[in-house]
């Protein structure tokens, strides 16, 4: 497969090859301090790029086309997957899939957002854009969650509700506000994931739950920094410094109780490791779901309500 | 010199589109089939226009005459203002945009809300204004609408919202996001208590504001011809590269797709409430 190598993953890709290159041609030669030499250089440059990402290099690393996404996790981490199609009324949509699943001892039902790697698969997930047969998909398999008794994990990786005239005509709106008001309510416990790019009412449309969690090298935000440049910079070229106004990142959204939780990945991103994302992530769900299934549904319904009635600022 | 206020060419986009906005000058020319009015005329006849019933765009001050019993608002959270929660700026700081606003419109933020009585029913009561930064939703509209809820629910009052707004605001970032979430989440204790909730639908209701509460209504009711929809028309223009149909996202189209109960005149607006809270309440 070939590898997309962002701007600034360049010099350590570049030195990394050097590096391969010594080791091969060490044979007989006599060049191991040097070798160690260019490994501690890497290892140094790696810590300083990725310990002082800005916030459109989180965006990138975001939109990466080798990160993981739902259906990889679904396959790492859960056992016995069925998954589910339609949402009864209108039709299949395959930017969003879902389905009935165990994750260790856990019983759920997971849902997400997905992307296409190449051109063909990502023409055929509409570039993880739902339309709202997806939103309504999601709505149809987490009331099957609650009549059944299993707590819904959702993950988000979306740029955003897609914008179409047919998704106008059957409803975009509709069908966002009513998961936010359907899922306000659901009696059984939600795990809301943010895998990757959170965009705006398309991400949201499946993330009220009882814990938002966030990998480290995801945005979520209102807009998209590009769109946000284009309507208040009125140019393109301000995507940079729309996505530091935004404040898009896991570290950022933290405090501002957004999330409730960043998930680390391996160093350089989730795409560098699946599998060991995969295992962090799955230690991480089971932990989230065995403080999750304890709580009662009631109680559980209203601390969702009055965590997001909570969220904002304002001076009085 | 001219002897009404003439608008300015070749300033205007979809987005930042004026000609709906209520006149400021003596006379105006209707929009739609260029009917001269004066603003007497125009306010007697609810800001509508007398030949061919184009509506005005107008602010919540109006919609309180329009729908409420006089003198009946009482305001709530009037001054609550935006924290600028992100420090956030662009060509502009964000907190020199709200100051400037406030100046401007007189208004603190993008809603009004409070408790009021229609023909003698005491009922909960918010109206946005578009002249606000675009209607823009940020924490203060979610957290004006969300304490409105908890009133109503409190005392036991029916709720009606008007929507006038472009989606949420993008200087709050994701707290304006979360604000669809919060202010729908506040609706499942008011559908709890089976207190209606009649959501009205103004030109333009477009993004978050759209994709939460103003689709959540008991009821939906549209002014006519008003934009409804979750993305912008010129969005979805650039989405399928080509001209959209002739009246595409308009009250008359929600209604036809089914999203939309019906459309009012606004003269019938506060008839057409009472009657539906008459059976409701
Ligand atoms: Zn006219």
């Amino acid at each position: 497969m070939a590898k997309t190598i962002l701007d600034f993953e360049k010099p350590i890709v570049e030195l990394e090859d050097k590096l391969n290159e010594m080791r091969k041609m060490s044979d007989g030669l006599n060049i191991d301090s040097e070798i160690k030499l260019i490994e501690e250089k890497v290892k140094n440059l790696k810590e300083d790029i990725y310990k002082n990402l800005t916030r459109w290099q989180r965006v990138q690393l975001a939109r990466h086309p080798d990160r993981p996404y739902t259906l990889d996790y679904i396959y790492m981490i859960t056992e016995n997957f069925t998954e589910l199609h339609g949402d009864r009324y209108f039709k299949d949509d395959k930017a969003i899939v879902g389905g009935l699943a165990k994750i260790g001892n856990h019983k759920v039902m997971i849902i997400g957002h997905q992307k296409g790697r190449d051109t063909k698969s990502n023409v055929y997930r509409n570039f993880g854009m739902p339309n709202p047969e997806g939103y309504r998909k999601a709505l149809r398999l987490m009331k099957m969650a609650e009549k059944f008794h299993i707590p819904v994990v959702t993950m988000l990786d979306t740029p955003g509700a897609f914008p179409g005239l047919e998704a106008e005509e059957r409803g975009q709106a509709e069908a966002i506000a009513r998961n936010l008001f359907e899922m306000s309510k659901l009696k059984v416990p939600i795990l809301v994931i943010i895998i990757g790019e959170g965009a705006s009412g398309g991400a949201l449309g499946i993330g009220v739950g009882d814990r938002i969690l966030m990998l480290e090298n995801c945005w979520y935000s209102v807009i998209s920094p590009e769109s946000c440049s284009s309507i208040l910079w009125r140019s393109w070229e301000y995507k940079e410094q729309a996505a530091e106004a935004l404040k898009l990142t896991a570290p950022d959204l933290l405090p501002l109780k957004v999330i409730d939780r960043i998930v680390p990945e391996p160093l350089g991103g989730a795409h560098k490791n699946h599998s060991e994302m995969g295992e962090v992530l799955k230690n991480v769900i089971i932990e989230e779901l065995n403080t999750l299934s304890k709580i009662k549904a009631d109680k559980l319904v209203q601390s969702r309500i009055d965590k997001f009635s909570a969220i904002g600022e304002v001076v009085e | 010199m001219s002897w009404f206020k003439r608008k300015k060419e070749n300033i205007v986009t979809e987005d930042s589109d004026r000609s709906h906005d209520l006149p400021d000058g003596l006379w105006e020319k209707c929009p739609s089939c260029d009917e001269i009015m004066h603003k007497k005329q125009l306010e007697t006849n609810l800001w509508t226009c007398v030949k061919c019933s184009f509506h005005f765009r107008i602010g919540s001050e109006q919609y309180i005459k329009i729908l409420l019993d006089e003198d009946s608002f009482k305001e709530i959270d009037k001054k609550m203002r935006s924290a600028d929660p992100l420090k956030f700026e662009d060509t502009k700081k964000y907190s020199d945009r709200i100051n400037a606003t406030i100046k401007k419109t007189g208004l603190y933020d993008a809603i009004k809300t409070g408790t009021g009585k229609l023909n003698s029913k005491p009922v909960a009561f918010g109206c946005m204004d578009f002249g606000f930064i675009g209607g823009s939703m940020g924490s203060v509209v979610g957290e004006k609408i969300s304490r409105l809820i908890d009133k109503a629910c409190k005392n036991n009052l029916p709720l009606i919202l008007i929507s006038q707004s472009g989606g949420a605001r993008m200087m709050e970032g994701a707290l304006s996001l979360m604000q669809m979430a919060k202010t729908s989440a506040k609706l499942t204790n008011l559908a709890a208590k089976s207190l209606p909730y009649i959501s009205i639908v103004t030109d333009p209701t477009t993004g978050g504001t759209t994709a939460s509460y103003a689709m959540l209504g008991d009821l939906i009711i549209a002014e006519p011809k008003a934009l409804i929809g979750f993305a912008g028309p010129r969005v979805i223009k650039q989405t399928i590269g080509r001209d959209l149909p002739e009246g595409f996202q308009k009250s008359e189209f929600l209604v036809e797709k089914g999203f939309v109960d019906f459309i009012s005149h606004r003269k019938e607006l506060k008839n057409n409430i009472n009657n539906v809270l008459s059976i409701l309440t």
